[in-house]
């Protein structure tokens, strides 16, 4: 009916309706966690901080919505050398001051 | 260096945000590196416009609290490699944005980018002020509709006094898009025409956007009408403003009765 009117190929509303609904379940879920994803950040780098040296810079955090869940990744560089790790295990206390 | 464009306007409902990304993928496809950034905190749509909603993880108050990087909170647009989105927060207030906070964000951003086209939030508020605050030309969005116009002629004022470029004695430049023109009814007196609104606010006009129902549809596809209606008449009007953004001459042309959509049809694209 409307289509040979209005010239529109397939109509977009349903697609629009489907990405409104996907958004609202996923804007109600974070209601009393508006800060998940900074507190998750935080505390993965301090704890993995507290064992290896890493480098702020190199420390990359994703995530990508499904329908029914998200995937989080995390990408962290871990250099190897022990001396990049101040804080890692007792090193000995000559290094510093 | 690269340029801050604020997309401003005062009322809301004018098609700030639909020109936002229309305009930054106008000169992405032009091979600008451009990042387009949504300051309506709390009511962020910029991400549901460039169809990015679900890739959000942080956003431009997580990078100017430090409490994430802007490359982590930077999202590249999936159909053009240079156009990216930095997304504005959802649940955070206003508050929690501080100027000096924005002043980092916007300096790293002009570094990385040609273009930061920047979204300000309807109203004369905080946001907007913020989104003013950093640029270095505006863009005002206006219906010719007196309510509209009116706001408008508001924001200019603003954009007189309260820019960092201005404080600092410099002048920036603003441009005029007017949105949702409709030929039609301005031939029959219904609606303002271009004189009646530049009247009223006498700046350089950047270009007339014909009302369209394409503008409905990109934004039901969360593409920008640019991308996803690039045949339209509404896309051709805002490449072209893209083009004058960049310094190109391109000549102006007020949107016609004439160019019906029954013309187009019949391949009359006549110039």
């Amino acid at each position: 009916m409307n289509r040979f009117v209005h010239q529109t190929p397939i109509g977009s509303a349903p697609i629009a309706r489907a990405r409104l609904q996907s958004l609202l379940e996923y804007d109600r879920s974070l209601v009393n966690h508006a800060d998940l994803l900074s507190v998750l950040r935080e505390e993965i780098f301090a704890l993995i901080g507290r064992h290896a040296g890493i480098d702020a810079n190199k420390v990359h955090f994703m995530v990508v919505r499904g329908n029914t869940a998200s995937t989080l990744t995390v990408d962290i560089e871990v250099p190897f050398r022990v001396g990049a790790a101040p804080n890692a295990f007792a090193l000995p206390a000559s290094a510093g001051g | 260096m690269g340029k801050v464009i604020v997309v401003t306007s005062g009322k809301g409902g004018v098609g700030k945000t639909t020109s936002t990304a229309a305009l930054g993928a106008a000169l992405a496809r032009g091979g600008q590196r451009v990042v387009v950034v949504d300051f309506d905190v709390g009511l962020r749509n910029l991400d549901l416009v460039m169809g990015a909603e679900r890739r959000v993880a942080f956003d431009l108050t997580n990078v100017a609290q430090g409490t994430a990087k802007l490359s982590e909170a930077l999202l590249n647009d999936e159909r053009l490699n240079t156009l990216y989105l930095l997304p504005a927060s959802r649940t955070r207030g206003k508050d929690a944005l501080s100027e000096d906070g924005v002043a980092g964000v916007i300096f790293e951003l002009r570094d990385q980018f040609d273009w930061v086209i920047c979204d300000s939030p309807a109203g004369i508020e905080r946001g907007a002020m913020l989104a003013m605050r950093f640029a270095d030309e505006a863009i005002i969005v206006v219906n010719p509709e007196i309510s509209s116009v009116r706001d408008s002629s508001r924001i200019l004022g603003l954009l007189d006094t309260r820019p960092l470029k201005v404080e600092a004695g410099g002048r920036l430049d603003k441009h005029m898009l007017i949105t949702r023109f409709d030929p039609v009814r301005v031939a029959r007196r219904e609606m303002l025409n271009v004189d009646d609104v530049r009247e009223v606010l006498p700046i350089p006009l950047l270009g007339i956007i014909p009302e369209s129902k394409e503008v409905l549809r990109a934004s039901n596809l969360g593409a920008p009408i640019t991308v996803c209606g690039r045949e339209s008449a509404v896309s051709r009007a805002y490449v072209d403003a893209a083009r004058r953004i960049k310094g190109d001459w391109i000549e102006m042309t007020v949107p016609s009765k004439d160019k019906s959509r029954l013309t187009r049809w019949l391949g009359g694209r006549a110039a």
